[in-house]
């Protein structure tokens, strides 16, 4: 494998965006405001090929995030070793900025299922996660950030609210979080709590980079509002509301749009990464 | 049963039951909101599967399609997280199939996509210069074995199809004709399917197989055209060592 030339030690408090191929040309030609870019681990697990060598282009030019989506850290069963093993070998390699993976899991009796599930914050799930991400962080070398998933229902065995399972995860095991605003704001509204009490009760202090997506509406059975985060549209503005909310506690923070469904062309995208810049700016004005 | 046995019990069986214990945050049971979730592990594997075959969406129609990928997923989950590699099974799923038995050509299509698929991900590697080659006296050339770029594929068919996958994806005159080996070539990083000539698909297999040159060609009968062959290897850097 090539070998990035260069190495960014930490992601910057600038508008971040999911990497997608087909901005490959227009990123090198102008990438402004767009200061560091998110990929997804797994995609980049082939051998060989254009995706890898983009990637390699991207990674001389600009800090990158790795963010997995297939280690199933909220598993039953234990992390799958040869997935960990490639993780590693990519992070070796491409010695990203920042590591991240979700408060989820995804696989069961190794079966992947390609989406992330939901886990109850009982004190079983917290030792497994911690036991986890303790595994991830030693084989990797290095701390990773946790993100707080969407939820679209909730466990009657849950005893830990998600803010003090987060808090009490990192408190163990040293890790940092990934807070995902659209996230919280999907939660908040399908379980029926108040996003801005979400963000007062989190632990801020442990964010190392915070995410901004779209997501799609629908109804449950009682025609209450079901948001599903879809990560195919532009960012609500009751979430650009929350991100000030929350900025205005954190103080600044690397912030990354996601789309992945339905990709915009860059302009689109550009403009997303403008708004946040601005919200950026608020906070430091 | 354990709590994510069971929650992973209902995802692609839809006539299991919902699990117990899940709530909407409002004390009321989840009801559909556990539908969230096995709507999205479906539609995200039978969108995976859609995109890896783009030729037998287009021979079947996306609708076929969609019934063929529920089937296929449900009874053939991802076994890693590298979706990439996902559906190397569906081309033998389809030859199973009553529905699709009209259309004895569809699995051979199908393993076009896949091998389009694995060649775009495959490891890069460089092509031997010509010039090499043509340095060689004949003992020593028809002694050599051929390395070949792990890039490369050779698909051989009964049917035209890859006269089949260029016109559903591609259009131009409609296929006819008989049986065809196909040759997936990368010379950079965009694989592309060749049709060869008559006997190159059996040279190629005894190359393949680790046959000296002087060997191997014998394979290719009286019609085989070898320089047509090395032309099409060398000048999509398909032969990366010689080994002599
Ligand atoms: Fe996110």
């Amino acid at each position: 494998m090539p070998d990035a030339s260069h190495s960014f030690p930490l992601l910057p408090n600038l508008p971040g965006v999911g990497y997608k191929p087909q901005h490959f040309w227009r990123i090198l030609s102008d990438p402004s405001p767009v200061g560091w870019f998110e990929i997804h681990a797994e995609n980049y697990m082939g051998d060989g090929g254009r995706p890898i060598a983009q990637l390699n282009v991207l990674a001389e030019r600009f800090p990158i995030s790795v963010h997995g989506v297939g280690l199933s850290i909220g598993g039953e069963g234990r992390l799958d070793r040869e997935h960990l093993s490639r993780l590693k070998r990519l992070c070796d390699w491409l010695k990203p900025a920042s590591f991240s993976e979700h408060l989820a899991w995804s696989t069961h009796d190794s079966h992947f299922l390609n989406d992330l599930l939901p886990l109850p914050y009982t004190n079983d799930t917290l030792t497994r996660v911690a036991d986890h991400i303790d595994e991830v962080q030693t084989v990797l070398g290095r701390q990773m950030l946790l993100e707080n998933p969407s939820s679209y229902l909730a466990f009657a065995e849950s005893t830990w609210s998600e803010t003090d399972f987060l808090a009490e995860v990192v408190r163990r095991t040293g890790c940092g979080l990934l807070l995902d605003v659209n996230n919280v704001f999907v939660s908040a509204t399908n379980l029926d709590y108040s996003p801005q009490a979400y963000i007062d009760a989190y632990p801020l202090d442990a964010v190392a980079e915070i995410h901004l997506g779209g997501h799609d509406e629908d109804e449950d059975d009682h025609g209450a509002p079901l948001l599903i985060d879809s990560h195919g549209r532009e960012v609500v503005d009751p979430v650009w509301a929350l991100l000030d909310h929350t900025l205005a506690r954190s103080g600044p923070k690397p912030l990354l749009v996601e789309w992945d469904t339905d990709v915009p062309d860059w302009p689109v995208l550009a403009d997303e990464a403008r708004r946040a810049a601005g919200a950026l700016t608020r906070v430091l004005a | 049963m354990t709590r994510q046995a069971e929650f992973r019990g209902g995802l692609l069986n839809p006539s299991a039951p919902e699990p117990e214990g899940l709530t909407d945050g409002r004390n009321r049971p989840a009801g559909r909101r556990y539908g969230v979730y096995r709507n999205n592990v479906t539609v995200s594997l039978r969108e995976a599967l859609a995109e890896g075959f783009p030729s037998l969406v287009s021979l079947i129609g996306r609708e076929n399609f969609d019934h063929v990928a529920r089937a296929f997923l449900r009874q053939s989950p991802p076994k890693s997280p590298l979706m990439m590699h996902y559906g190397a099974g569906l081309p033998e799923f389809v030859a199973t199939l009553d529905q699709l038995k009209h259309l004895p050509y569809l699995a051979d299509v199908a393993r076009i996509d896949l091998a389009m698929r694995q060649s775009y991900h495959a490891a890069d590697s460089t092509g031997i210069n010509p010039a090499e080659l043509q340095a060689l006296d004949e003992d020593a050339l028809l002694a050599t074995r051929f390395a070949f770029a792990p890039s490369m594929i050779l698909l051989r068919s009964p049917w035209p199809a890859g006269s089949i996958w260029r016109y559903t994806l591609r259009g131009g005159d409609k296929p006819t004709g008989g049986g065809e080996d196909v040759l997936i070539l990368r010379a950079e990083y965009d694989p592309e399917p060749h049709v060869l000539g008559p006997g190159a698909g059996d040279v190629l297999t005894a190359l393949l197989a680790g046959a000296p040159f002087g060997t191997a060609i014998d394979a290719g009968g009286d019609s085989f055209d070898l320089a047509a062959l090395l032309d099409l290897l060398l000048s999509n850097n398909a032969v990366i060592a010689l080994n002599t």
